[in-house]
């Protein structure tokens, strides 16, 4: 801490941030729906869950009825029926993403493991939702809803499969279908055999919807199809996994033998050359569904991490308070572990790895709200121009690649270029306009559940260790240690770590991401010039070199002549995903606190304290992001070269010898001391491993980092500044859930 | 006979807050008072709760709840409250502290009150905190009742049943632990309530969005309560909490008891 306040006492944190603040950053000031929903689900978070938490409920796999009360307690406050619309008898208009994040936020902010149940159920629902028929959709929605005096049927998703497919390999099913029997004229009757691994809801559900491959030529490839626990054959749930986490949902190992009708191929099919052709493989349907599920298991991270800063202050605060040692009023007694900036410091990582692991998962939940309206605006158009699914939707879409580039270089030039014909045509293109945010959002998705729960369970490891002991024990104020070890399921569910650096490794390439990308560093500098202490400008710098780097590896080839950026050489294109997601990370929670702060009239006290210290958080969260991005392009732009070697005579051109710096010495006195590489005619040379690596063509990419390394200024005096808050922030007297 | 049920209530900080008096320039207050998250005060939830219960086994019957406070933090509470039941709000735009003259509130109230078109004073029932988490006077509503000239008028009250004649069966506490039961014969009455009887009904957000429709315009258009006072404050302190610690082993229940109950009639 600086030995004297720099800050009036106004620009101090006064309070933790509440919701009226919240609500600006994440963009629901206006969704009374949604605010709504925030406080049902956060009665359901912190009084029955947070009750059965501290009762003991995580300690058994089993489900007992103790957690299924906690199904009653979610349709009771409106989050089951969240998901449909309010003909399927929810009660939310419109696209849902943004409603079910800030479900799983809340619910996560006091067990992983209930908003895991919560997601779960919608999860089950979702492949119906996205590529049902409409009669799938209307009686499965239908049933799934609460009604009064009937409990509402639940669904279960069942996709992964015992080893060897379990994992990553969802594309490889073991899942089988046949045609069982097929009267004359009537509708296919399906076997279905399946068995699950590791499927959530399965302790309940009454409803599965399973992804399963052909084994009869008379039915083509892969599909999902809809079970139900009253089918004939059987309908075993399995015993529970003996999973160390998320406790509050039921897992388990299910195993399918049943006949269904043909009419329970999610999303249908038709009959052509005596064959059964699904409308949709398993591989469309999942895609659809987890690019939006994954969004809100990332932020379930996020909330963690937010959730711990409240009772560790308290912790740190009152570390020395109750001891007759310790007198009221002294420093030690008021600020406890605060005195230490040490304590300081490494809560503001936690806390600024929460704040911006949430502004980039709602960002993208708001992305996948945008979305919605538009892809079906653009399956409308090719509908009507008579443009089918498969290659042809991928060679209609690149037909149009210049128009969507030409859009967003418009977008990019201002209010004039804006007011444009050429622009008003664009902007309503169905077509150009879902290239646009569907490319967006195919890398802020995988980069939210990778970078949120990836990263975020390391932050809230350190989160723990700033309980000391404590916070290892089931005692822990918050439950840290449970939501910690919680963490690392989150980084695997729905796609583990690497499933997501490899499709954004993919997605990130993309003509129409890298141009918005551009944009994008423009953007921060234009902040950076309206609120310089931002750290927007750091971000700036970090994108150019990320871009710069990207492109060389796209270009470049290493020491033996192999292409550095290919989709085989996960060694450069995942250190490069992830440090994007570093950047976008940041970049969401930059355009937040903006957002904030051109809102601050909205928040009735306080505001300039609060902004002071979001955008202190800002800053620090960028340099971090920008010393991983620096490091990560400098080991992969030299790290894919030979490093110059005494014994190549090419790599020594540049070296001095002996003789020749004592002529210079007796010109300039002094100057030798600048040189390093010396090699004398009879071998010997300076003592290290070869010359120093001058490698040509990479001077820009010195210059960027150079500026980068500069840019770094002011954000340790940023983070000092916020560690004063901390110190003087005041904080409930305690925490609003049970121990 | 369907009623026509006025809660009046405001709010009150959460009770989880460090609650910290200051002096401001309007007077005491609390530190970053308005910042603190609110809740809908704990007392005059009762009556609501109770409103909600007459109101639905009496069809017909409709619930306005007038508020005093500022009008940003009601409607953040509301986000709350308006999901457990239906309601109409009469919002007022004024301080949420405990620091407000009780005389001037009053008066507000039963102008806000005697302003609602359509109020049939033969339907009326004023509900109302007894006290308030707030300034615990336990006179607003008295005063509520009077300016409205409603003299039926029960305090603390625990139990509120209708008999077959139409009749107010009310159950009020009295001292000594006891409750004194009253019958009036038709509205308009005060009931000022204590607990009641009822638990907080839970959220759900459908209830609240078709609360909201109305209630959104009502909290925009929210004038400010015309509030005087008359009242300063020599001083203003938190409670000071007493802790005595004794460190016993092997003591027997029955003892531990009654050394607990001697020690609370000291």
């Amino acid at each position: 801490m600086p030995a004297t306040s720099t800050l009036s006492s106004a620009e101090f944190l006064k309070t933790l941030p509440g919701d009226d603040v919240r609500q600006i950053l994440w963009r629901f000031q206006d969704r009374f729906d949604l605010q709504m929903l925030v406080q049902s689900v956060r009665g359901v978070a912190r009084g029955p869950v947070a009750r059965l938490v501290a009762q003991g409920g995580r300690l058994t796999h089993d489900w007992t009825p103790e957690k299924n009360q906690l199904l009653e307690e979610f349709d009771n406050a409106g989050i089951t029926a969240a998901f449909m619309e309010p003909h399927e008898g929810g009660y939310i208009e419109g696209p849902k993403n943004l409603a079910l994040s800030l479900i799983a936020f809340e619910l996560a902010w006091v067990d992983g493991g209930a908003a895991t149940a919560s997601l779960a159920t919608h999860l089950g629902l979702a492949p119906i939702h996205e590529k049902g028929t409409p009669e799938q959709q209307a009686y499965y929605m239908g049933i799934a809803a609460p009604q009064p005096g009937r409990p509402p049927k639940r669904a279960a998703f069942a996709l992964t499969e015992p080893i060897p497919y379990v994992g990553v390999e969802t594309g490889i099913l073991c899942g089988k279908v046949r045609i069982a029997e097929w009267p004359e004229g009537g509708e296919p009757i399906l076997e279905v055999s399946k068995r699950g691994r590791f499927i959530t809801n399965m302790g309940f559900a009454n409803f599965v919807t399973a992804a399963v491959e052909s084994d009869d030529p008379r039915l083509k490839g892969t599909m999902m199809v809809i079970l139900h626990e009253d089918d004939p054959g059987v309908f075993d749930r399995g015993t529970p996994t003996r999973k160390l986490v998320h406790q509050l949902s039921s897992t388990a190992d299910p195993v399918f033998q049943l006949k269904v009708p043909a009419s329970r191929i999610i999303g249908g099919y038709r009959v052509a050359d005596g064959q059964v052709i699904p409308t949709y493989d398993h591989g469309n349907v999942i895609e659809a569904v987890f690019r939006r599920t994954r969004v809100g298991v990332g932020l379930m991270t996020s909330a963690k991490l937010l959730s711990a800063i409240e009772p560790l202050i308290r912790y740190h605060r009152d570390r020395f308070r109750g001891s007759g040692a310790v007198a009221p009023g002294s420093p030690r007694y008021e600020l406890g572990l605060q005195q230490k900036e040490d304590v300081t410091h490494r809560l503001l990582d936690v806390w600024a790895t929460g704040e911006a692991g949430s502004s980039l998962g709602f960002a993208t939940a708001r992305i996948f709200d945008t979305i919605d309206p538009v892809e079906k605006a653009k399956d409308k158009y090719f509908a009507e121009q008579g443009i089918g699914g498969g290659t042809t939707v991928i060679k209609a879409l690149r037909k149009r690649l210049p128009d969507a580039l030409e859009f967003i270089e418009l977008n990019g030039k201002g209010e004039m270029a804006r007011q444009s014909a050429r622009y008003a045509e664009l902007a309503a293109d169905p077509v150009v306009q879902f290239m646009i945010v569907d490319a967006e959002a195919s890398v802020l998705c995988p980069a939210t559940k990778l970078w949120n729960t990836g990263n975020g369970s390391r932050v809230m490891r350190e989160a723990v260790s700033l309980m000391g002991g404590y916070g290892i024990t089931e005692d822990c104020p918050g439950f840290l240690g449970y939501k910690w070890m919680d963490t690392q399921l989150e980084a695997t569910y729905e796609g583990p770590e690497a499933v997501q650096r490899r499709q954004l490794s993919v997605t990130m390439t993309s003509e129409v991401f890298l141009a918005q990308f551009r944009q994008w560093t423009q953007e921060m500098r234009k902040v950076a010039a309206q609120a310089p202490g931002t750290g927007a400008c750091t971000l700036a710098s970090a994108m150019n070199l990320w871009a710069w780097t990207l492109d060389y590896l796209q270009h470049g080839k290493d020491a033996s002549g192999q292409r550095l950026y290919q989709g085989t050489r996960q060694g450069v294109t995942f250190p490069m995903a992830d440090a994007l997601c570093w950047l976008l990370s940041s970049r969401c929670q930059i355009l937040d606190v903006e957002n904030l702060r051109q809102n601050a009239a909205m928040l009735q006290d306080g505001a300039e304290g609060t902004i002071q210290f979001l955008t202190d958080l800002c800053h620090i969260q960028s340099a971090r992001a920008a010393g991983e991005v620096a490091r990560i392009c400098t080991e992969l732009v030299y790290g894919y070269m030979l490093h110059p070697s005494w014994t190549r005579p090419e790599d020594c051109n540049n070296c001095f010898r002996e003789e020749e710096l004592q002529q210079i010495e007796s010109i300039i006195p002094g100057s030798s001391g600048f040189v390093v590489d010396v090699r004398n005619d009879d071998g010997s040379h300076s003592t290290k491993a070869g010359p120093c690596v001058h490698a040509s063509g990479l001077n820009d990419f010195t210059r960027l980092r150079n500026k980068l390394d500069g840019c770094l200024a002011g954000a340790m005096l940023a983070k000092d500044r916020a560690g004063e808050s901390l110190q003087k922030v005041m904080i409930p007297a305690a925490l609003d859930y049970p121990l | 006979m369907p009623y026509q049920i006025i809660v009046c209530g405001g709010l009150a900080p959460d009770p989880l807050q460090t609650l910290e008096p200051v002096t401001t320039p309007a007077g005491p207050g609390l530190k970053n008072e308005l910042m603190l998250p609110a809740v809908f005060d704990p007392w005059a939830g009762h009556a609501l709760y109770e409103a909600a219960n007459l109101a639905k086994n009496v069809p017909g019957s409709v619930i306005k709840v007038v508020s005093i406070a500022p009008k940003a933090k009601l409607q953040q509470v509301m986000m709350t409250v308006a999901q457990k039941l239906p309601f109409e709000l009469v919002p007022l735009d004024g301080p949420g502290g405990g620091f407000t003259d009780s005389a001037s509130i009053a008066a507000a109230l039963a102008d806000a009150i005697a302003a609602i078109p359509g109020l049939d004073k033969s339907q009326m029932l004023l509900f109302g905190g007894w006290e308030s988490a707030t300034r615990g006077a336990g006179v607003v509503m008295q005063m509520v009742g009077e300016k409205l000239g409603i003299t039926e008028q029960f305090l603390a009250v625990d139990e509120l049943k209708v008999d077959e004649s139409g009749a107010l069966i009310i159950k009020e506490r009295v001292e000594g632990g006891r409750h004194q039961v009253s019958k009036c014969a038709a509205p308009p009455a005060v009931l000022a309530w204590a607990t009641g009887n009822l638990p907080e009904p839970s959220n759900h957000p459908q209830t609240g969005m078709a609360n909201m429709r109305a209630m959104m315009p009502a909290l925009q258009k929210a004038k400010a309560a015309a509030l005087t006072t008359t009242v300063s404050y020599a001083s203003v302190a938190l409670p000071s909490v007493t802790r005595q610690t004794k460190i016993v082993k092997d003591v027997p229940a029955a003892q531990i008891a009654q050394e607990l109950a001697d020690w609370i009639r000291q």
